[in-house]
């Protein structure tokens, strides 16, 4: 059974590596999370980019984040991709399988995935 | 929605949005009822806004105007047979004890009953998305009850953020754990 002993140990693994990731974040991950991108299976969409993101050993450099519906419900899940001195990528009708596309691709690899962006997808 | 746990994340985010610090998610299954209880101690609403919170064309959101989030559960539950009833009281009316309760009750063996899913992924949602809030998450069934914290697991961890993945991961395998004894 878990116990909340495991959990200290978590605790002391963590301490350290909480104060070195401050501030080094430098891409921001975030989904929809309102009734709309809820609805259109947002939650499953999360979890991906939160597993594939500690898969791939990404959590120093990216951060996962939910907001309120972004005015595009046709077309949750919505996605919104933040890089440093780059332009916002907006990413819709995401699955988990998408999102494993787009860790690879654009957050590892630094190309867009044209063909999930909101300019490219129809309602 | 396809299932009631995502029903249970929606409306525990607008607690959130009510800027609770507790957010209690309270399940009660029989053979035959299941009742869901959202009880925050968030800002609250006035007489009138929870009158209207039920119509679909009602929300406080700016960008659109229209709200879907208490509706959808209204629809669950009635087309069972079941019913929603909202409880609240407003800072302005009782500034030391104020939030919201929503109780929805559905008969679980009505044809049209939504299934319940997977209600400990939408409570690891609420976690990663607030890791500053507290959640207290019962589930009672079987003679037996599932319950998660955070305000135990926040003693422990101290400064080590909630939404940690490690910490997450944890609390998965604690709420999977706690389901599979009780059967």
């Amino acid at each position: 059974m878990k116990s909340l002993a495991e959990l200290q140990a978590i605790k002391n693994r963590m301490k350290d590596k909480v104060v070195l990731r401050d501030g080094m974040e430098s891409t921001r991950v975030v989904v929809g999370m309102a009734t709309c991108g809820i609805a259109a299976g947002a939650r499953p969409v999360l979890n991906a980019f939160v597993e594939g993101v500690n898969k791939e050993g990404l959590e120093d450099k990216v951060t996962v984040t939910q907001t309120g519906c972004i005015g595009l419900c046709q077309f949750e899940p919505v996605v919104e991709v933040f890089e440093a001195g780059k332009e916002k990528v907006t990413y819709v009708k995401m699955t988990p399988e998408r999102a494993q596309e787009v860790i690879e691709k654009h957050i590892k690899g630094g190309q867009v995935v044209n063909e999930y962006t909101v300019g490219t997808v129809t309602a | 929605m396809k299932e009631l746990s995502l029903n249970i994340l929606d409306v525990a985010e607008n607690s959130v949005k009510a800027g609770a610090s507790l957010t209690q998610i309270l399940l009660t299954e029989t053979d035959d009822v299941l009742t869901i209880e959202i009880v925050d101690d968030g800002c609250g609403m006035s007489e009138d806004v929870v009158r209207s919170v039920v119509d679909p064309f009602y929300t406080t959101r700016t960008t659109r105007s229209v709200g879907m989030g208490i509706p959808l559960l209204k629809l669950a539950c009635e087309q069972t047979d079941g019913s929603l009833s909202i409880h609240s009281t407003t800072t302005e009316a009782d500034p030391s004890d104020h939030g919201t309760h929503v109780t929805a009750t559905f008969n679980k063996n009505h044809i049209d009953f939504t299934p319940l899913g997977d209600v400990s992924e939408s409570i690891l949602t609420l976690i990663q998305g607030h890791p500053d809030k507290d959640f207290l998450f019962k589930h009672a069934k079987n003679g037996g009850e599932v319950e998660l914290d955070t305000r135990k697991l926040r003693e422990v961890l101290e400064d080590v953020p909630l939404n940690s993945y490690d910490v997450m991961e944890w609390v998965r395998s604690y709420l999977r754990e706690q389901y599979e004894a009780l059967g």
